[in-house]
């Protein structure tokens, strides 16, 4: 009888292509992978217990530090979820809701531009890497206009934005815009027709439609598989239902459907983005709703109203009626759902994140067994996970 | 044409002929190592809208010596797991027959010193391709030995996919170039550049273009150079086999791959392209089409992602060598006919 010997490699958490801290124990045979354990944990900050200890404006930084590819969209399904607890939805005005629909596709582009550069550089094409830093590099120029802070950008506000666009914004949003068809193109030249790429990608990391909805996938992981599920027609937030956009699927589930269905989705979220752009009228950027947002610095100086008002925000924060919601979004990632608690007091109950890369991540055993060690990269790679979000 | 120069008819001269030829062949080959780094940076930083290396004296073209100097002093660190001896010599292993196969490449015509004939070309052996072959296949123990005695994983499998990729492609490299001398019906390169000289249409690359190509892409594999850099690829295997080394040793790696492009290079251009021939002096000749495979070389890298292992054996074994079978049978109908 012939003995199988297998060799257990412990692939992180110090590894240059596990996307920051994750550990995977492999069982290899030979180069074929037998078994694959993901080990999370190792970023662990205790982000929604932090938040039990906030006001519920002092929580929105945190927010900023789970999926840092992708600050805003993290900030987007906070506030939505605040404002869904303390019912002010409906009171948010329309520029705040065009510019966080902007800001939430510029940060997807900013995402999926992360996504590509890692994912080839994991196949070995180094080059499609600094180009597409290149064009993150005009996002993050754009982060520091409209925020001053260049990746943990803490724009939006409860109620609406924390501050309006600077002057010329809107042009530099359109640049970039323009530029970046061409750019997306470059990155199709140098690997959607590439034979080793397509080898390297075809058939690799499948996952079947049934497996996916099994495991909880969403984002392009899921619509991949060939499930047409996108919560921004779907189960729309901000005013996703007036934009005209396409939700980009797949049929065959393995990674260069992936590669292709992300490519196409930065064209559409450009799309998007010129939809807000045309959009974007003169109007106010929060609510008017006094004992949520903070008044104008103007009206703080010069009436004691407004400064007792201030005062009160800033020191006590809001306080919600008693009671529970959840808000889901389309992040870049997938489905990133804040489920929150509120016991009546100002800071949060309870705050439970669920963050796509987690759920994906579960799909990555299924994918990689009995697939090759290189394979393992590969998958990685496609599932776009970011640690910062699955360990919180 | 006056005899030729032998330790026979002139001792004395015939030494420091040689002494001399040796030496500026290994300072020359030196600098094209250490200044293919710098090229290689320099090229993938303007093709990837980088720089390159700038603030090292004018340019950055002292790079190559900083980043030497400054490996020399780093520590040296042995793993106290590693085999002791194995780990040591590994490095060694790699560089030697890399630099020694440049031995038998002819670099320029004949010239006439004191009444004797003296070819540009260290040793002028009869058996040259197979030494050529030899030793490419004495560089593969190194990596194997490296990735064996580091006690790492990562070097384990690195040192296994290099043995695996080097013995299949060495085959497939082997056998492509048969065609060659089954027309020069010579196994010197000397005999080989001889047999295309004349006219550049005498240049094997255009008689055997099958054979060229093939030979071209396996010795990319021999070298493990993009695509196909499975024994290092830093993306799975961390740095593969020479994950442990560091300091000299790891420069010695390095070294030993630059080489290793160098040596390639000037062989293909040797085989294919008639080595020394063309409008300059040789050695200008030989440095130019060198140059120009080591472009590739670079090329190549900044552009293509890396093939999976399977992929590799696949092509290797499957791809390749019947290529190359075909060739042989096809070059020796032509030839009977």
């Amino acid at each position: 009888m012939a003995i199988k010997e297998t060799m257990t490699v412990n692939m992180g958490p110090q590894h240059p292509s596990t996307h920051g801290v994750l550990q995977l124990i492999l069982e290899l045979d030979g180069e074929t992978v037998v078994k694959a354990v993901p080990h999370v944990g190792f970023l662990h900050r205790g982000v929604e217990k932090l938040t039990e200890y906030r006001s519920y404006h002092k929580a929105l930084p945190l927010t900023d530090r789970l999926d840092y590819l992708a600050p805003m969209s993290n900030n987007l399904g906070y506030v939505l979820a605040v404002e869904k607890l303390l019912g002010i939805t409906d009171a948010i005005p329309q520029r705040a809701k065009v510019i966080r629909v902007m800001m939430a596709e510029v940060t997807r582009i900013k995402s999926h531009l992360v996504w590509l550069a890692t994912h080839a550089l994991d196949i070995g094409a180094m080059t499609v890497f600094l180009y597409c830093f290149r064009e993150r590099e005009m996002i993050m120029d754009l982060y520091e206009k409209i925020s001053g802070a260049r990746m943990t950008s803490n724009y939006f506000r409860v109620g609406g934005l924390s501050l309006d666009l600077p002057a010329g914004f809107e042009q530099d949003v359109k640049a970039f815009i323009d530029s970046m068809p061409g750019h997306i193109e470059t990155y199709e030249g140098l690997l959607s027709g590439n034979a080793i790429w397509k080898r390297r990608t075809i058939g690799v990391g499948h996952i079947s439609a049934a497996d996916a909805i099994d495991i909880g996938l969403t984002g392009p992981a899921l619509r991949c598989s060939g499930v047409d599920w996108d919560l921004r027609r779907d189960n729309p937030y901000s005013g996703y239902e007036e934009y005209d956009f396409k939700v980009i699927t797949r049929e065959k589930g393995d990674t260069y459907d992936r590669y292709t269905a992300r490519l196409d989705e930065m064209r559409e979220s450009c799309k998007i983005i010129q939809q807000c752009l045309d959009r974007l009228e003169d109007g106010p950027i929060l609510a008017d709703v006094p004992w949520v947002c903070l008044p104008p610095k103007k009206d703080v100086l010069n009436s004691i109203e407004a400064l007792i008002h201030q005062f009160k925000i800033v020191t006590e924060g809001f306080k919600p009626e008693p009671g529970e919601i959840y808000q889901g979004i389309e992040a870049p990632k997938g489905e990133l759902g804040y489920y929150m608690i509120s016991d009546g007091s100002a800071n949060p109950y309870r705050m439970k994140v669920r963050p796509p890369s987690f759920v994906n991540l579960q799909a990555l055993p299924q994918m990689i067994e009995g697939a090759l060690l290189a394979d393992v990269i590969a998958t990685i790679g496609t599932l776009d996970i970011v640690l910062g979000e699955i360990d919180r | 044409m006056p005899e030729m120069l032998s330790l026979s008819n002139d001792p004395i001269l015939f030494i420091a002929v040689m002494l001399t030829k040796i030496l500026s062949v290994f300072i020359v080959v030196v600098l094209i190592v250490a200044y293919a780094t710098y090229a290689e940076r320099k090229i993938i930083g303007r093709m990837q809208t980088r720089l390159g290396p700038t603030m090292t004296g004018p340019l950055g073209l002292l790079q190559p010596i900083a980043d030497g100097l400054k490996l020399f002093f780093k520590e040296d660190i042995i793993p106290s797991q590693a085999s002791k001896v194995a780990f040591v010599l590994a490095p060694m292993m790699i560089l030697v027959p890399a630099f020694i196969t440049v031995g038998v490449i002819p670099f320029g015509g004949d010239i006439v010193i004191r009444g004797y004939t003296v070819p540009l070309q260290i040793a002028d052996l009869n058996v040259g391709i197979l030494y050529i072959i030899a030793m490419a296949g004495l560089g593969v123990y190194g990596i194997v030995l490296a990735g064996w005695s580091s006690n790492n994983k990562y070097s384990l499998i690195g040192g296994v996919r290099a043995a695996a990729q080097v013995i299949s492609y060495e085959l497939a490299a082997g056998l492509s170039i048969v065609a060659v001398f089954m027309l020069a019906e010579t196994l010197s390169l000397r005999g080989i550049v001889e047999a295309q000289s004349g006219s550049i249409l005498n240049w094997y690359v255009f008689s055997q273009p099958l054979a060229f190509c093939l030979f071209f892409i396996t010795s990319i594999a021999e070298i493990n150079r993009t695509p196909f850099d499975l024994p290092e690829a830093e993306t799975e295997l961390v740095s593969g086999f020479c994950t442990e080394y560091s300091s000299m040793k790891y420069a010695l790696f390095f070294m030993a791959e630059y080489a290793n492009m160098v040596v390639i290079a000037a062989l293909i251009s040797t085989l294919f392209l008639g080595g020394p021939a063309g409008p300059f002096p040789g050695v200008i000749n030989i440095l130019i089409k060198v140059f120009g495979f080591m472009f590739i070389f670079i090329w190549m890298r900044a552009t293509f992602p890396r093939v999976r292992y399977d992929q590799l054996m696949f092509m290797g074994w499957k791809v390749f060598l019947p290529l190359a079978l075909l060739n042989i049978v096809i070059t020796g109908v032509v030839i009977i006919l």
